[in-house]
């Protein structure tokens, strides 16, 4: 591990000269594979320090840092799942994570509110910090998944009415009062832009629901609990195109008020939605930037590659 | 007067419509000329059909017929004497064992199967070693757990025949059972509302009490009335701890003894052709109690199924 890391360093040195050139041609590579990304016009420079990408703006317009991740590594049993990842991600912003399948960043997501801890068998090394404070320190697990909300690939609305599912979260942390509780639904379903939808069958079962509605339902439920960060693992791969676009909509939406960090297999939709892309590959992050740059002018080679559908 | 036709949006009506898609019997008739080997199968298997339902017919039937014609309302009088051998106190009796057999084996078999889906790895020794241990109880012949509940409860406590010795018996057979189904529902609840509910900063206790429990409610309460189908239609066992007698008075408490309505047809058959009429009865009450209860299963397991 060592041994790589030394390499690493030494090996992104002299690639910082080039990168600068080499901007102009992926973004034509990228171009003639159809997605479209509106460019912010200003150069962008990824700091890359070895393990660590950390997304430092020229412009000096970053947001304040909610997530710092340090050498961070995941192992499945043997399998080194997660090697070495250190970024940065800011608040305020949505951050997107692609790569192709089992490349880690689902893994990665999970690190930021302590899901692995459900997998058996899952060690992690490194440090994750939260405004600062570390989230495998001294946390109360339950108050840390209060603060950083999930949404799931798959919509998983509990088996009861609409109006359980988005209480049972203000319910866990001791909200009781009925007046109190309708005011979070309905603020809730109107933030997750389905209110008009459900207003009328809150008393109905959430799982009579069609996908779409379901995954909104669950945003609406993660929203319930006033979180600080929404993590989305893949939230729209099981929806159809037009609730695809709903998710994307509201995901825009929520920027405003709360940090974003969503995993996707399309990247198409990386583009449209996200500030910042994390490109990973076999648990490596390769490539960390504003996304724009990630799709236009990649350093590496290999998001170049990724990009452009040549691999995954 | 003909039903008018009710169409929802999206239907038609298909009455008119002649399908080309129907194999008629000619069809089936002239396939099986050319394959005898698949016909003589299909005759086999509808043989084997027919006896297997004929026997249970058989039994049932002749088993009605015979408690029917038997049967008498005084049969179900309060006061049991020696020429109106009712079988109210029986009946009681089993009711009573039940529902103590129930609480008790419920109660922990639940909890049991709680700990192990919940709490303890998958690979943890010591939960398979219990898991081996239930599968292994639930095997053992009932007269087993007799002579264990008389040894233990009749002659090592002293507590002579009794109720309650009974239906800790009962409660000892049966949770197995119970945990045993209790755990299937339990896994059956999808990873996925567990992930929710922690997602959400809900603790342990809470996401199984508030999510995984009502979700697999209908598994376990189709495994609490298997139980109780074991509970009624047990015999041995309770011959050797709540004890076995032709004359069952209403018992004042549960130290008492007292037969249940199994054990009292037992004894009804030992007194050799007296009691054989009301012996037919009695065993007709048990078949309608035994249908009543595996309907009730069933029919809870279909209604509150859901569909993830």
């Amino acid at each position: 591990m060592k041994f790589d890391l030394f390499k690493k360093k030494n090996a992104a040195a002299p690639q910082e000269a080039p990168a600068a050139e080499a901007e102009a041609a992926p973004a034509d590579a990228f171009a003639k594979s159809g997605i479209k990304v509106e460019s912010a016009g200003h150069a962008f420079k990824t700091a890359r320090t070895g393990t660590e990408h950390a997304a430092v703006g020229a412009d000096g317009e970053e947001k304040p840092v909610k997530f710092k991740v340090n050498e961070l590594n995941l192992y499945y049993g043997k399998f080194w799942a997660l090697k070495n990842i250190g970024m940065e991600i800011r608040e305020k912003e949505i951050t997107a994570f692609i790569g192709p399948s089992g490349c880690g960043k689902s893994t990665f997501l999970k690190t930021l509110n302590r899901m692995n801890d459900l997998i058996p068998d899952c060690k992690i090394t490194g440090e994750v910090l939260i405004d600062g404070v570390d989230l495998y320190g001294k946390v109360d697990i339950n108050t840390l998944r209060k603060r950083v909300g999930m949404v799931f690939q798959k919509p998983n609305p509990f088996p009861m009415s609409v109006y359980d599912n988005i209480a049972y979260g203000p319910r866990t942390h001791g909200i009781r009062k009925k007046a109190e509780l309708d005011e979070i639904v309905e603020r809730s379903l109107r933030q997750a832009a389905i209110w008009d939808e459900l207003k009328d069958r809150l008393k109905k079962s959430a799982l009579g629901l069609s996908g779409g509605q379901q995954q909104r339902l669950c945003i609406a439920r993660t929203l319930a609990v006033e979180p600080e960060v929404v993590l989305m693992d893949e939230p729209t791969s099981a929806l159809d195109p037009i609730s695809t676009s709903k998710i994307e909509e509201l995901a825009q939406d929520l920027k405003k008020d709360y940090t974003i960090v969503i995993v996707t297999h399309n990247m198409q939709q990386a583009a449209r939605i996200s500030d910042k892309t994390a490109f990973f590959l076999l648990g490596d992050l390769i490539e960390y930037g504003k996304t724009d740059d990630v799709f236009n002018r990649p350093a590496d080679k290999r998001t170049e590659d990724y990009i452009t559908g040549r691999f995954g | 007067m003909a039903k008018e036709l009710v169409l929802r949006e999206g239907e038609v009506d298909v009455s008119q419509i002649v399908p080309i898609n129907r194999q008629r019997v000619s069809d089936k008739f002239h396939a099986y000329c050319k394959k005898p080997g698949s016909f003589t199968m299909l005759i086999l298997i509808l043989l084997a059909t027919a006896i297997t339902l004929g026997a249970v017919l058989w039994i049932l039937l002749y088993t009605a017929i015979q408690g029917f014609a038997n049967f008498r309302f005084e049969l179900f009088a309060w006061e049991h004497t020696s020429s109106n051998v009712s079988m109210m106190p029986a009946l009681i009796n089993t009711l009573t064992i039940a529902f103590f057999s129930l609480i008790m084996a419920g109660v922990v078999g639940i909890f049991a199967a709680i700990f192990m889906v919940e709490y303890a790895k998958s690979t943890n020794v010591f939960v398979k070693i219990v898991r081996i241990a239930a599968e292994t109880l639930a095997g053992i012949p009932s007269i087993v757990y007799g002579i264990f509940g008389m040894i233990f409860f009749v002659r090592m406590l002293g507590w002579g025949n009794t109720l309650l010795g009974g239906a800790i018996t009962m409660a000892m057979m049966i949770m197995p059972l119970i945990m045993r189904t209790t755990e299937e529902a339990l896994k059956a609840v999808p990873d996925s509302f567990r992930e929710g509910s922690f997602a959400l900063g809900a603790g342990k206790l809470r996401t199984i009490f508030r999510i995984i429990l009502p979700a697999a409610v209908p598994g376990i309460i189709s495994g609490i009335i298997l139980g109780l189908g074991r509970v009624v239609g047990e015999t041995m066992a309770l011959v050797y701890t709540a004890g076995a007698t032709l004359d069952p008075a209403y018992p004042s408490g549960l130290m008492q003894s007292g037969s249940t309505l199994t054990v009292y047809l037992y004894a009804l058959i030992n007194e050799g052709n007296d009691f054989l009429g009301e012996a037919w009865a009695v065993a007709t009450v048990l078949i309608i109690l035994t249908v009543i209860i595996n309907g009730l299963a069933e029919f809870i397991g279909n209604k509150l199924k859901k569909e993830y």
